[in-house]
């Protein structure tokens, strides 16, 4: 080090100065919680009381006796095998048709990304009126145009997360911008020369378009994973996990644990495995990549 | 192959009608929403639906506004909103030249584990983070509210960072030369050629507070520090079958989203296409 100039430790110094704010925070809000939660998880602590040390039963009771937790897995991981995938492939069929040269198209644009930047409590009212089941504009749509009638969503056990589902591919416009600019990217002369050697567009659109966009689709595949998994707002506002906790989003009831009913304990286990599920889900998603994911540069 | 005019007139006419259809299928709640807010009790539970009230009764937002403080909590979410974005303009800003111009050991290990960090579940953070708070006696403040902003969130760092490698380092050497010091090339040199950048993550950051409810909902008790959407919830649990009211409610928390929204759509877009393409 004593034969770094001046000038670089300098550089140096002023490096690690303005790193200064995000180190500060990874250590006081992000590492240092995280170990924390660990260790907090092993505690039954109530915060009235002093904690005391229990090993690993707040992880046995989850497992084996605690039937909520299943309902919260369960009612989490059915959304997110709604939502992911739906989310995923309209976005990208959407950015596809839109992906044209016609006039008034940014005004179209405008409109399908509108809603992905409107989220919130305002929104989740304005939904818990859309479903409505007498009164609601989407009951009344199908019974208009399909003669179906519409089911109770938020009311019964079957639907509430389907129509959760459906707020949520509202927002599926955010998803359409990425894809867009994936698809603008895409050089022309790949095209051009396909079209040359005689391809239709059908093989253009397997063989050009979707490979050079699966580095995006895994990337919203990762980002979607960790969105749904860490739903909130929505589940409090529309339903309070009810009925029959069939919407008891897995973060909802980790508030619930924490701060309804003050087993910081049991809600720091709870946690850890949210973050082990989102981790396992991650891992998962890249080892597949190699498979699927086209990167430009290895073929050079 | 060339395509006929016919077959493209047809293949637009198709792809329209898809846009169309599209566009109303998305605009409708917003559109029920505003529709309901102007109605009249009596006419909400009408069938069929009457998507134009008559008479218009703009006396819901007054009722509504008065309902709860109102301007009060927009005041407050204003105000929390308002010393974070300052937060993240700068500790983003800050921690992304470190990234992008200088160089220093330990940096790209630094960079990876930040980004690696964006998969942490809030939740996971969120009890003891709380429990800190507490030991602190910062419950019912607002400094867990914007302490975070100012302490750099990796996904704007990154998206900054993308914006200074940009920028030739020729800038750099130059100010150099003539005497310029690391942070005023920072501040002077770098910061005004970012201004999309800065102009996305303040959009972001305003989006994020006026509509964080989470926060909100664990570290606040008095009701007169709530910010809107604790206002909106409360609102919600007062006038639970009152749809009108809580619809001109709705309404109005929208707003200030939606007028950001029309205005710096440009720099949005911007962004997310940034931060959406790290993959």
């Amino acid at each position: 080090m004593a034969r770094l100039s001046k000038l670089k430790r300098q550089e140096m110094f002023i490096g690690y100065l303005c790193l200064l704010p995000w180190l500060l925070g990874f250590i006081v809000v992000t590492a240092g919680p995280i170990i924390a939660s660990f260790i907090l998880s092993l505690l039954k602590y109530d915060m009235a009381h002093p904690a005391v040390f229990i090993g690993l039963q707040n992880y046995k009771t989850m497992f084996f006796e605690d039937p909520l937790f299943w309902k919260s897995l369960k009612a989490t991981s059915y959304y997110t095998l709604l939502v992911v995938p739906l989310s995923v492939i309209g976005s990208l069929l959407i950015a596809l048709l839109m992906n044209q040269n016609l006039r008034f198209m940014n005004l179209f644009r405008t409109i399908f990304y509108l809603p992905s930047v409107l989220s919130g409590v305002a929104v989740a009212l304005l939904w818990s009126w859309v479903f409505n089941r007498d009164f609601g504009v989407l009951n009344y749509l199908l019974d208009r145009f399909f003669g179906i009638l519409g089911p109770n969503w938020l009311g019964t056990e079957e639907w509430v997360i389907p129509a959760l589902a459906i707020m949520a591919l509202w927002g599926v416009g955010g998803g359409m911008v990425i894809f867009l600019a994936g698809l603008q990217g895409i050089p022309t002369q790949l095209y051009e020369a396909a079209e040359i050697d005689g391809a239709n567009s059908w093989q253009e659109f397997w063989k050009i378009t979707i490979p050079l966009l699966t580095p995006t689709i895994f990337y919203q595949l990762i980002i979607g994973i960790i969105g749904t998994w860490q739903t909130f707002t929505q589940a409090y506002i529309m339903t309070q996990g009810g009925p029959n906790y069939a919407s008891l989003f897995y973060v909802l009831y980790v508030y619930f644990n924490a701060f309804v009913w003050f087993k910081m304990g049991y809600a720091c286990a709870l946690a850890w495995i949210l973050f082990m599920i989102i981790l396992i889900c991650t891992v998962l998603v890249f080892r597949s990549s190699s498979y699927w994911v086209y990167y430009e540069a290895e073929r050079r | 192959m060339v395509k006929s005019k016919v077959e493209r007139t047809a293949k637009n006419f198709v792809l329209y009608f898809i846009y169309i259809i599209g566009s109303i299928a998305l605009l409708i709640p917003l559109f029920w929403m505003v529709s309901t807010s102007l109605k009249t009790p009596a006419q909400i539970f009408k069938y069929p639906i009457i998507w134009i009230p008559h008479p218009i009764v703009w006396r819901n937002y007054v009722d509504a506004f008065l309902a709860i403080p109102f301007l009060r909590y927009v005041g407050n979410t204003v105000f929390i909103a308002f010393t974070s974005i300052i937060g993240d303009l700068l500790s983003c800003s800050l921690v992304a030249y470190s990234f992008a111009r200088l160089r220093y050991p330990g940096r790209d290990f630094f960079f990876m584990l930040m980004l690696s960090t964006l998969m942490i579940p809030g939740s996971v953070t969120m009890i003891p983070q709380f429990l800190l708070y507490k030991w602190f006696h910062l419950i019912d403040t607002y400094v867990p509210l914007i302490l975070p902003a100012y302490l750099a969130y990796p996904m704007w760092v990154f998206l900054m960072r993308q914006f200074f490698m940009t920028v030739p380092f020729e800038y750099d050497d130059a100010a150099k030369i003539d005497g310029c010091g690391y942070l005023s090339i920072y501040w002077k040199i770098l910061m005004p050629q970012i201004k999309p950048a800065l102009i996305a993550v303040a959009i972001f950051s305003f989006m994020a507070h006026w509509n964080n409810f989470m926060g909100p909902l664990i570290y606040l008790n008095s009701q007169e520090k709530y910010p809107l959407a604790l206002g909106l919830r409360l609102f919600q649990g007062l006038y639970m079958t009152k749809w009108e009211l809580v619809m001109a409610a709705s309404t109005m928390a929208l707003i200030p989203p939606l007028v950001i929204f029309f205005i710096a759509q440009r720099y949005f877009i911007q962004g997310i296409v940034i931060t959406g393409l790290k993959g």
